[in-house]
């Protein structure tokens, strides 16, 4: 079903949500035609219930987690803005964009920054900047859900924390993890590209 | 004052008069070839110039949102985002080599930035995914001068609405009493000619008599709806015994296919109006109808189905396996009960047309005096029927995959996607064990690995 209302001026707040995504005016069209599309009872927010009947997404073992960073601060719902702002981190890089960016302005959503930033959420459960080894423990459980026993899960977990943890504190920083992804073609594989 | 009241009451009559006798006439001009099963090829005629009227206003609107440099809502028919349509291991694969430290040759158990997959994948269902668009109603490339599909009100010129206006006229004043009448007479015929039928001795004078009857009523009901169909491949039509089954996508489907063809209807006892007809076409011939607590068991069900097609001399089973409407873009999972009877399944791939009315009944937004009046209120359903050869179960193939088989063969006869999803989905959540399905394959990833490494 297509917005109830296909103008951009109708969109709340369009201009600031603009800025700070960084989405085209078409882009947020289409994503405010989505945004009405999954709020079924028109209340004008999402709840978690709305995104889980997606059933792709239900499917999605880490289905919950990524819902999750949609409610960040306790909160319940998500307005438009909130809504774009989490999915301009999957905002394709603009190469023009990058370089003739102001350096005063803040950094964009879609940076390679902010994208690991948006990873690194999802592996840190209690959102203190480090993932501890039950935190990866955890993800790692629902990635694999009853098909791998606790003792090999677990000896999987040790390696993968001894290798990123530098400073030893048996814990992966946000530096830590960025500096054993550095290779990774984030840009790339975190992007996601609107169709015109 | 005075003066003007014999006058008043003269025209008033006359106008009376004349519009009753016009009334009556448009009436017979139209039940009568339907009695026949004849056709004067008006409603094609109809169809060709309401084509010619919405490609003008499409034009105009485009027009109109150029002039004030804004961007026209375009429907996105393939998808609001590009995906690349790669499996699970090698994405993870290709995520693990653009970003490894380690040489290529040891495949490594576990990786921080295998999280990039899931996430990805997330987020691309929250921004698009293949079901949830499946149940609101599709979106036009053009406008059909309907209210109800217009997503750019702003840029209609005064000519447009004049014209939109006009359409309004036509379509509330003169089509919608119009074929209200002809669905009143249509339903009446129906159940009083098949009570009338069903006094008659069984023999073959009344199964002709019945067939005749509900052809004809089921005729009136598609003028009533101006409905225009096109059947393909009539050679293909279902016999006796065997168990038609089509994709979903309002009840109107019913009317569509039975007014070709004779058929036993399933469906579960309803009261009401529903009830009264469903009472009367019982007695002309027998239609397989379920109390509200025996839907419930499936055994009685499939056994009630699989007497009725082994009766050589009964009728075939109308079925629509998918249980519930879909919005005629995709074919969602058909149940299996109607495929575990050992019947010849012939199966009959049904699309609409959206442009001149969509039919799809959207159960959650209206109920179905809202949807019959919106039918009404359209400018014409128009919907192609084909009926595709008969399938038997193979012997190495279970319910659930003979299904599948059906359901891809309707799908790709109707140009529509194919779909693994259960249109249950509509109101329930889904499952917890297709996500059990993505948890293996991963694991097998990570700890497959492992087991080798540990032989060796």
């Amino acid at each position: 079903m297509g917005p109830r209302s296909s103008h951009i001026a109708l969109i709340p707040d369009v201009d600031q949500i603009r800025n700070e995504t960084g989405f085209s005016e078409a882009s947020l069209l289409r994503l405010y035609g989505r945004f009405q599309t999954l709020d079924r009872n028109k209340k004008g927010f999402l709840s978690r219930t709305d995104l889980q009947q997606i059933g792709a997404l239900a499917v999605n073992p880490l289905g919950d987690r990524i819902i999750d960073s949609f409610f960040l601060d306790g909160s319940q719902q998500v307005d438009f803005a909130g809504f774009a702002r989490v999915l301009a981190h999957f905002r394709p890089v603009d190469e023009e964009e990058a370089a003739t960016r102001d350096p005063k302005d803040p950094e964009p959503l879609n940076s390679r920054m902010n994208k690991l930033r948006f990873a690194f959420q999802l592996y840190d459960l209690d959102r203190d900047g480090k993932i501890s080894r039950n935190e990866m423990l955890q993800v790692l459980r629902l990635m694999v859900g009853v098909q791998v026993t606790d003792e090999q899960l677990e000896s999987i977990t040790d390696r993968t924390v001894q290798e990123a943890d530098e400073d030893g504190d048996g814990a992966v920083s946000f530096l830590e993890f960025t500096k054993s992804l550095e290779k990774m073609n984030i840009e790339q594989k975190m992007s996601i590209r609107i169709l015109k | 004052m005075f003066l003007l009241l014999p006058f008043d009451s003269l025209i008033v009559n006359l106008l009376g008069i004349s519009l009753t006798v016009l009334f009556t006439l448009l009436l017979v001009f139209i039940i009568v070839p339907a009695v026949f099963g004849v056709s004067f090829g008006i409603r094609k005629l109809y169809m060709k110039t309401l084509l010619k009227i919405f490609a003008w206003a499409t034009l105009r609107m485009e027009r109109g949102a150029k002039e004030k440099n804004h961007q026209l809502y375009k429907p996105y028919t393939n998808g609001i985002i590009a995906k690349d349509p790669t499996s699970l291991e090698e994405e993870i694969k290709e995520i693990r080599q653009s970003g490894s430290n380690k040489a290529l040759d040891k495949t490594p158990e576990f990786e921080l930035s295998d999280i990039f997959y899931f996430c990805r994948k997330g987020m691309e269902t929250i921004m698009d995914d293949e079901v949830t668009k499946r149940f609101s109603a599709e979106e036009l490339e053009s406008w059909n001068l309907l209210s109800r599909t217009n997503y750019n009100f702003q840029y209609i010129s005064l000519r447009l609405t004049i014209l939109w206006g006009l359409g309004v006229l036509i379509r509330y004043c003169f089509l919608l009493p119009l074929r209200i009448a002809l669905a009143f007479t249509g339903i009446s015929l129906l159940v009083v000619g098949t009570t009338m039928v069903g006094y008659l001795p069984n023999g073959r004078f009344k199964e002709f008599l019945s067939k005749h009857v509900h052809l004809m009523c089921y005729r009136i009901c598609v003028r009533a709806l101006t409905a225009i169909i096109t059947y393909h491949n009539r050679k293909n039509r279902p016999r006796n015994g065997g168990i038609c089954v089509a994709n979903h996508t309002s009840p109107i489907d019913v009317i569509i296919l039975a007014s070709d063809g004779y058929y036993a209807m399933v469906g579960q006892v309803h009261g009401g109006l529903m009830g009264v007809i469903q009472r009367a076409m019982v007695k002309a011939c027998p239609h397989v109808w379920f109390e509200r607590s025996e839907v419930k068991d499936r055994h009685l069900v499939a056994k009630r189905l699989t007497e009725h097609v082994q009766d050589k001399s009964k009728l075939p089973i109308l079925i629509f396996p998918e249980g519930t409407c879909i919005n005629n873009t995709s074919v969602m999972m058909f149940k299996k009960g109607s495929f575990e009877i050992g019947a010849t399944v012939y199966p009959v791939a049904i699309k609409y047309d959206p442009q001149f009315g969509d039919a799809f009944w959207n159960s959650s937004k209206y109920g179905m005096v809202t949807y019959l009046l919106r039918m009404m209120t359209s400018w014409a359903i128009v919907c192609s029927v084909w009926y595709l050869p008969p399938m038997t179960r193979e012997k190495d193939e279970d319910a659930v995959q003979f299904a599948n088989r059906v359901k891809s063969a309707i799908a790709r006869q109707g140009g529509l996607v194919d779909l693994l999803w259960d249109g249950g989905l509509k109101r329930e959540k889904v499952k917890d064990t297709f996500k059990e399905e993505q948890q293996k394959l991963y694991s097998k990833m990570i700890v497959g690995n492992h087991e080798d490494r540990s032989r060796s």
